[in-house]
């Protein structure tokens, strides 16, 4: 009889190999780095004990500051610190002049027609300085938990389109990250409840934090997490609050001048500073005094939620819309996130809206990195025997602009990912050999009302009569949302050219040189960096052949191919002592060659496994 | 990855269209719990892609699986029958959708110029609502018909499906106009 091997569930199989991973809230306004420490799930402080740090990143001559301080300096030097960066992320120029209220900052448009903001250590984009809000949450986590990081989900809104999306894993990668899955924050919130409560049934999850609104409607069963519907206004939160009251304090003194940066900067602290009092207390006073604007008085929480009705009604809309495009009339839990669902008047329209009281046990600031650190824990391996998996939905629709600037739409929103769609195109010249194709995200029918991705360009189409080459353009959104795209001429077979322009984004040659800019002594370290890049990739890749044939090897492969497979393994282990680039990079590929076959036995396999119901009859006849 | 199984076979069904809604949810969630990327961050490229792969071919299956329309439309083309663009329809029912067409413009018509508070009972908001419920009946009336004509006579089932389109696009259609209606 076959021995039972027994592990408990839940439990790796031996500490040592316990990674570590984190998750990281990414936010507006302040970001948060958790992870799962002997067992428990903490955010990890600073220094001085602070667990939420600012997203502000201010600019010097002795380098970038991040955090409380740079939040201090930011009204004497509000045109090199960068607040809210991540309504600027996947950004253009255009968009942010839409962007309600004015930003205090020069802007400049770089090449990729992404936005830069001028510093006085020159131009920065919105990516590089959220790459420095992350290498300061790292640097807590490497002393916190004494060792290197092997990976983080990073989480976004999940109404993040994908150039958005796009540059917050430029970010992580510019800080050196591993990001194991980009994660959209309301899921992650329902994580950490999920795991907290062990709640079933439809919940949502109501986010408002310091400048994005999310709504989420997620199905809880049977350990897996289901983005049902997601919703929201990437343009909405606790910043317009202030905003409000700020154009508010402006009314009263009779100031009518055009308020300067400086001005704006303190007006808005000061707002922020009011509207948080007024969540706890009836009223707050205010005492104004810069530059020649002067203010003293009071206001009192009724004036203040007259004077945000429309903006907490917009969410509410949202819901509503979001609630209907899932078909479904009520939820059985509403979870609040973000700090702004502090103010009483936003938990009582959205207790009314849903029918019910929402959530709140865990800490609102918190709850998403908290999440965010649970998945990666399970993402990495630490916990083999859980049987949570997160199914997410693409937030907004796909679509290429057609003839008259229309958009026809290639993948619905709210689209379970991973999805792939292809669509087909042919020529209307003869002898055309090249196409431009132009990918867009968004709901309405003009291009111009949409969000554009990307323009691609096909090369090398084999020369046909009009209309007889078949270009099938293979759109492909994974499991972060991301898209990528691939053609290829039917008839012939001839795969065409891609070539891809972000439409805000940065491309490959622009993060490579900004790797290259962050380093002292370019030359030597890029080299260096780039060998060890190629060392941890060969080492991930034997570690996972190695435990994937210790598993399955015997059962799925005849012993000569065992042995092939074995001998290309230990030419990748040579080439590693080597010190040589190009020879680990070969011996990966060949190694990528050789076990393929391999790789796709195991999943068949896997796949045969789970419909047979493989584990309770193994069971059965083992017991018999 | 043998993409050659059809979407039936995937989730190890029978190729037929009634389906059982929790059978075939749970399928999905154990597929997708052995193939889902998340199950592959730490794994080799080759087994990332795999996963990448079938994941997104279960997902496709499951949409088909779980519509009607689609469904549907696929069952035939296992069957060796590709959906004609302009298919001839008998006049009967053709004039039956001019009429329930002539419906919907009406709504919007007494709907038009203001919006509506959904919490209010706005006559054409009920009005709405009735409609939907209608011409959701009659195309559940012609699923039915159509999982019993695909096992014996497929030119039927073809007319069928060409009429679940009509249906469906009616249906697209009205929900466009409560949308507009609701003022998303
Ligand atoms: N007690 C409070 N009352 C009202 N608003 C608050 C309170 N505490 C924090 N906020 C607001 O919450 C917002 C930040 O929320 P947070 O969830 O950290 O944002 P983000 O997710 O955008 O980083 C800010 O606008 C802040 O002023
Ligand atoms: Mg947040």
């Amino acid at each position: 009889m076959a021995l039972l091997q027994i592990t408990e569930p839940g439990q790796a199989a031996d500490p040592h190999q316990r990674k570590r991973a984190a998750g990281i809230d990414l936010g507006t306004t302040n970001s948060l780095i958790a992870s799962v420490r002997e067992g428990m799930i903490q955010t990890l402080a600073d220094q001085d004990g602070e667990h939420l740090l600012p997203s502000v990143v201010r600019y010097t001559d002795n380098g970038p500051v991040v955090g409380r301080l740079a939040v201090e300096s930011a009204k004497q030097d509000p045109l090199n610190t960068i607040v809210s960066v991540k309504r600027m992320m996947g950004r253009g120029i255009d968009d942010l002049k839409r962007l309600s209220g004015q930003l205090p900052y020069d802007f400049s448009a770089s090449e990729g027609g992404m936005v830069k903001i001028r510093t006085r250590v020159g131009d920065i984009s919105p990516v590089e300085a959220s790459a420095e809000i992350l290498k300061s949450l790292v640097n807590r986590s490497t002393e916190k938990l004494a060792g290197e990081l092997h990976g983080v989900v990073i989480t976004v809104p999940s109404y993040f389109d994908d150039a958005q999306r796009q540059a917050t894993r430029d970010a992580a990668r510019l800080a050196g990250l591993n990001v194991l899955r980009l994660l959209n924050e309301p899921t992650a919130a329902a994580v950490a409840y999920g795991l907290d409560t062990g709640a079933e049934g439809i919940v949502a999850v109501y986010d408002l934090g310091g400048g994005t609104f999310d709504i989420s409607l997620l199905k809880l069963n049977q350990g897996i997490f289901e983005v049902v519907a997601t919703g929201g206004d990437s343009a909405l939160g606790g910043d317009d609050f202030d905003r409000r009251i700020a154009e508010w304090i402006i009314d009263q003194s009779g100031y009518d001048k055009d308020v300067n940066p400086r001005q704006l900067r303190t007006l808005m602290m000061q707002a922020r500073d009011i509207k948080e009092t007024l969540s706890t207390c009836d009223r707050s006073g205010i005492s104004i005094d810069v530059d020649d604007l002067k203010f003293n008085g009071t206001l009192s929480r009724s004036v203040f939620e007259e004077m945000i009705a429309d903006l907490i009604n917009q969410s509410i809309k949202a819901c509503r819309r979001t609630m209907r495009d899932a078909g479904i009339d009520e939820v059985k839990s509403i979870v609040l996130v973000g700090g702004s669902t502090r103010v009483p008047a936003v938990r009582s329209a959205v207790a009314e809206f849903f029918g019910r009281e929402p959530l709140g046990d865990i800490d609102p600031d918190r709850v998403v990195a908290i999440g965010a650190a649970v998945q990666a824990d399970i993402l990495v391996g630490n916990k083999p025997d859980d049987e949570m998996l997160l199914l997410d939905v693409l937030p907004l629709s796909l679509g290429l602009e057609t003839v008259g600037s229309l958009v026809e739409k290639v993948i619905d929103r709210n689209t379970t990912i991973p999805v792939s769609k292809a669509q087909e195109f042919t020529t209307f010249k003869d002898g055309q050999t090249a196409m431009l194709i132009h990918v867009v995200q968004g709901e309405r029918e003009l291009v111009n009302d949409c969000r554009s991705l990307a323009r691609f360009e096909l090369h090398d189409i084999p020369q046909m009569v009009a209309g007889a080459a078949r270009i099938e353009v293979l759109f492909q959104v994974d499991a972060d949302g991301l898209l990528s795209v691939s053609a290829r001429e039917t008839t012939t077979g001839v795969s065409a050219s891609v070539e891809v322009k972000p439409s805000y984004g940065l491309s490959d040659a622009e993060v490579t040189s900004m790797l290259k800019a962050s380093f002292d002594h370019a030359q030597e370290d890029i080299a260096s960096r780039s060998l060890s890049e190629a060392k941890v990739e060969a080492r991930r890749m034997i570690d996972a052949l190695l435990g994937a044939l210790e598993l399955d090897g015997e059962k799925l492969l005849a012993p000569g191919q065992m042995v092939l497979l074995n001998q290309a393994i230990d030419k990748l282990q040579e080439t590693l002592s080597l010190e040589n680039i190009e020879q680990i990079k070969e011996g990966v590929e060949i190694l990528g060659k050789a076990s393929e076959e391999f790789a796709s036995l195991r999943m068949d396999a896997a796949v045969r496994e789970v419909l047979a119901g493989r584990r309770i009859d193994q069971l059965e006849e083992d017991i018999g | 990855m043998d993409f050659n199984k059809n979407y039936f076979e995937i989730f190890q069904l029978p190729v037929a269209f009634d389906q059982d809604p929790d059978q075939l949810a749970a399928r999905y969630r154990q597929l997708q719990s052995s193939v889902h990327p998340d199950r592959f961050v730490d794994a080799s490229d080759q087994e990332k892609r795999l996963s990448l792969q079938w994941a997104t071919q279960i997902n496709a299956a499951y949409n088909v699986l779980v519509s009607g329309l689609d469904k549907a439309i696929y069952l035939l083309e296992l069957a060796g029958i590709s959906i004609e663009d302009n298919p001839q329809l008998d006049p009967g029912f053709l004039m039956d959708q001019i009429e329930l067409r002539e419906q919907l413009e009406d709504i919007s018509a007494t709907a038009a110029g203001r919006l509506v508070d959904p919490h209010d009972d706005s006559e054409a908001l009920h009005e709405l609502d009735a409609f939907k419920e209608k011409i959701k009946i009659e195309l559940h009336d012609l699923e039915k018909d159509f999982a019993v004509q695909y096992g014996t006579e497929l030119r039927a089932a073809e007319i069928t499906v060409y009429k679940m389109q009509f249906i469906n696009k009616l249906l697209l259609e009205a929900d466009k106009l409560e949308e507009k209606m609701l003022d998303y």
